[in-house]
């Protein structure tokens, strides 16, 4: 493999593993400051209990999270140099401020959170959840608006003398409508993530009878939870859509495996392809539903991958810019069916909430609906991200153009195989303590470590 | 305001961030590479990482927004020098990564081998991020090879020389000192008066070594051309901090042996961005191929943006890990009652 395809290969593993922890510490740390919330006001000692619980599921992931974001923070410089050359000036921004607005108000907060209990006041301790939650949503947002600056680069001109991109207008930046929708569409999914989570692990304990009440409670209020962030993740996702369809009409033709223009345009439901994607050879669609996805109603016009292609080529010169259509097709389908299931789902959960449920033999089997937000986010980003190539910046840079030109094959086997087995290590340390946690429950939860500590370390003493 | 007053602004406050840095998690790197050889037994090491428990994480930070920062203010800085030294940067992360994860992770099972791995990732962690950044400063003062197109054209060995290496230990022993000031600080009975007594061992090596540094420091950079022989005030008394040390330690005074170092290594950040100014990486192919903080940094407008930014929040920022530092000012016991991670 070349240093180029290394680097993405890299770039795409680290951060999808990044994302994995991400979107449940987004949604957790609102569940965890409303469940303290609760407490405080009434002093219910099974809010206490469900505070401290699923706040150390969250620090099981946090750390998680935090750690591998270092990676993200540096590899721009260290796998694509020449990308940071170019749009240094206007993508440096935005990350400088998540780290000045966010990382440090999150980092800072959470130990105060952790450590602080019993040495500041009760409010402050409050406080200090709620601005841990509000703090890595902010920072969310800044990463969202920088990303969302690749897919659509606004408020910029190319600096005829050094050919970089530079910035002219930063409102333009921060109101960049691609970057808001990617916060809505992510932090709801990162709501919806924790929503099912909590019902996997609250149906877990309902099964097997323990504290029964009290996670009938987190039961319930993760239900009405998952029900409307997935909800928002649905009409997030879909004007999502929309607006690509006007900014980057590939990457809609691409996730729709949709070829030839046509008006109406039809959805696919199954669309096998052959193996170089370029071409279809069967398929099975709806009339119309695609024009409406695209522009709600059912006549217009959507433009088809042969069509785009030929006029990028007039555009920017002879190329290929066709994404790998098997990527951003099945991505896109996989993300949106788990869509629809999670809204179906929390929906039924939340009419069972009004019965008996607890009883019910198909308890046993929910804990696995936490598997589906992990799914579709991987999935939501490997669309979002693959959909946009050959360009790392739509329009104005391309990928090839981008890597560091004087990194080897060598350095990069080196750190992509170190990169793998730390990154595979912390996983089976983080699974193993959230298994054990979740199976202690909350009355363990109350103690640091759910074991007795031993007096000695190893063999010395 | 001039786009040349704007680019001396950021070089000064990205300087400021590293000091801020080397300050806060200087302290945590010593106490994490101590933690094995201190603690003998497991009350005793949660006790010393409960020192830092509570702060490492925004200490850190601060590197990252230097990261953040350099990447916003000198684009073409942030891109030679992280490209250029990929692999010194891979083991610095893979090193921040292992500790980070492991104090949250060491007290959260009982078994002890779990705990025994998770110490010496703390230890083996904070050990590689002292080494590498030592040396990686010391090479950017002795200048590193980078050509016209501001492209970094040596490798890892490159980095791995004598007065680089010699960067390296000086960052290791100096950040042991400095975290067992911080522990005679920061703990009680016992383990304070363990870590005084390595404190004293701790001072001979980092003297030697820091008046080594200053010595080959001649010979190695263009200092001497910048500055003629006399190194001027604030090198002398980047020395002369660390080697009045001693005389705290010995009369016990805590706090004053712990500032000290602390004003060593704020003494020589400085001295180290004077040498380099205007410069922020030296070729040593062709002086006129370095990189400076006219040719490499972004537009005024974004420097003007970030400058408005940085007003703002700096000072936000500095209120509330202030705060964070008064809450938990107490010493640490090893009463297991008391101790969080
Ligand atoms: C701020 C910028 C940014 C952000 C927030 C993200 N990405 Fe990205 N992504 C890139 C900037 C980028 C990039 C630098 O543009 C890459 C590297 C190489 C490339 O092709 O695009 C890329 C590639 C890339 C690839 C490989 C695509 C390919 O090689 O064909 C994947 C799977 C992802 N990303 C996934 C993600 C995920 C899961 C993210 C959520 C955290 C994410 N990206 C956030
Ligand atoms: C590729 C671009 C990205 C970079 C450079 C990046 C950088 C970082 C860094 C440096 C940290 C550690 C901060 C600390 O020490 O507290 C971090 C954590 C975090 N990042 Fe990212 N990140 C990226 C993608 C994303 C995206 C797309 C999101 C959200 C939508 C996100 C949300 C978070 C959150 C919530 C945390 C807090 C820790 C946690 O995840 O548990 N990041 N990130
Ligand atoms: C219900 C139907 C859904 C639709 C119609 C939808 C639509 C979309 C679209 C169009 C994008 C690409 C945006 C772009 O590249 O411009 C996207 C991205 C994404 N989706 Fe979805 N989505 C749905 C469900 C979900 C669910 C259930 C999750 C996770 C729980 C999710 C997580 C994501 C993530 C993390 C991204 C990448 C960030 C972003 O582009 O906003 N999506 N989605």
């Amino acid at each position: 493999m070349d240093p180029l395809t290394l680097s993405r290969l890299q770039f795409g593993l680290t951060t999808v593993y990044h994302f994995l922890f991400v979107p449940l510490t987004l949604g957790l740390t609102w569940f965890v400051a409303y469940f303290q919330t609760r407490y405080y006001q009434t002093r219910d000692e099974d809010f206490r209990k469900l505070a401290k619980f699923f706040g150390k599921l969250f620090l099981i992931n946090f750390a998680i999270g935090v750690v591998t974001g270092i990676v993200q923070e540096f590899q721009f410089g260290m796998n694509w140099s020449e990308y940071s050359r170019y749009v240094g000036d206007i993508f440096g921004a935005p990350l400088a401020i998540e780290a000045l607005m966010a990382f440090f108000m999150e980092s800072t907060f959470i130990g105060i959170w952790i450590f602080g209990e019993g040495k500041i006041p009760e409010k402050a301790h409050l406080a200090s959840i709620w601005l841990v939650a509000i703090g890595s949503n902010l920072s969310a947002l800044w990463i969202l608006l920088a990303n969302g600056w690749m897919q659509h680069p606004v408020g910029y001109v190319i600096n005829e003398v050094n050919g970089r991109a530079e910035l002219v207008d930063f409102f333009a930046l921060v109101t960049n409508p691609k970057g808001w929708l990617f916060f809505w569409h992510t932090i709801a999914a990162g709501l919806a993530t924790a929503s099912f989570l909590i019902i996997g692990v609250s149906a877990y304990h309902i099964f097997r009878k323990q504290n029964v009440s009290l996670f009938k409670t987190s039961f319930q209020t993760a239900t009405i939870v998952g029900l409307i962030a997935s909800t928002l993740v649905f009409f997030g996702g879909h004007t999502n859509g929309q607006y690509m369809f006007e900014t980057q009409p590939m990457k809609f033709a691409a996730i729709e495996a949709h070829y030839e223009t046509s008006a109406p345009a039809p959805f696919s439901i199954i669309t096998i392809g052959d193996l170089t994607g370029k071409q279809e050879v069967w398929s099975w669609r709806v009339p119309a539903v695609l024009s409406f996805l695209a522009c709600n109603n059912f006549t217009c016009e959507v433009r088809g991958v042969d069509d785009i292609q030929a006029e990028y080529v007039e555009l920017y010169g002879p190329g290929d810019y066709v994404p790998l259509i098997v990527f951003t097709y099945w991505s896109f389908r996989i993300m949106m069916t788990i869509g629809f299931i999670m809204m179906g789902l929390s929906f039924l959960f939340l009419l069972a909430t009004r019965g008996k449920y607890e009883n019910a033999k198909w308890m046993k089997w929910v804990p696995w609906v936490i598997a589906l937000p992990y799914l579709a986010n991987s999935s939501g980003w490997i669309l979002t991200e693959m959909g946009r190539q050959p360009w790392i910046v739509q329009g104005l840079l391309k990928v090839e153009d981008a890597v560091s030109p004087n990194l080897t094959v060598v350095d990069l086997w080196i750190s992509l195989i170190g990169y793998t087995v730390v990154y595979g290590a912390l996983a089976v340390a983080m699974v193993y303590l959230m298994k054990k946690y979740i199976v202690a429950g909350p009355d363990a939860a109350l103690h640091e470590s759910v074991d007795v500590a031993p007096t000695l370390v190893g063999s010395q003493d | 305001m001039s786009y040349e007053f704007l680019q001396t602004l950021w070089f000064i406050l990205i300087a400021v961030l590293w000091i801020g840095f080397f300050i806060l998690e200087g302290f945590d790197f010593g106490v994490g590479m101590l933690l094995p050889f201190l603690g003998k037994k497991d009350e005793e090491r949660r006790a010393i990482i409960n020192t830092i428990g509570s702060t490492w994480d925004g200490n850190e930070v601060w590197l990252l927004t230097a990261g953040g920062a350099t990447f916003a203010a000198f684009p073409h800085w942030y891109a030679t020098m992280f490209s250029g030294f990929y692999l010194a940067l891979f083991l610095l992360v893979i090193g921040l990564i292992i500790r980070g994860i492991s104090f949250e992770y060491r007290s959260k099972d009982a078994n002890p081998k779990w705990r025994h791995t998770f110490d010496w990732m703390i230890a083996i962690g904070s050990f590689l991020c002292a080494l590498l950044l030592g040396t990686a400063f010391s090479n950017l003062a002795r200048g590193v090879p980078i050509n016209a197109d501001m492209m970094y054209t040596g490798n890892l060995f490159t980095l791995l020389n004598p007065f680089g290496l010699l960067g390296g230990v000086t960052m290791v022993s100096v950040f042991l000192l400095y975290g067992s000031t911080f522990l005679t600080l920061k703990l009680e009975g016992e383990l304070r008066e363990r870590a005084r007594e390595l404190s004293k061992n701790l001072y001979v090596l980092a003297a030697i070594v820091v008046v080594l540094l200053a010595f080959f420091t001649y010979t190695s950079t263009d200092i001497s051309t910048k500055i003629g022989i006399n190194p001027g005030f604030t090198p002398l008394s980047a020395v002369i901090a660390i080697l009045v040390t001693t005389f705290f330690i010995n009369r016990k005074m805590e706090g004053w042996a712990f500032l000290s170092v602390a004003l060593h290594i704020v003494l020589t950040q400085v001295s180290f961005f004077t040498l380099m100014f205007p410069r922020v990486m030296i070729s040593s192919l062709n002086p006129e191929w370095s990189l400076t903080i006219y040719n490499a940094s972004s537009s005024q407008y974004t420097l003007t943006v970030m400058s408005i930014v940085a007003l703002v929040f700096v000072p936000i920022v500095l209120v509330y890990q202030g705060w964070a530092y008064y809450i938990f000012r107490k010493r640490i016991s090893t009463d297991k009652k008391t101790l969080i991670y």
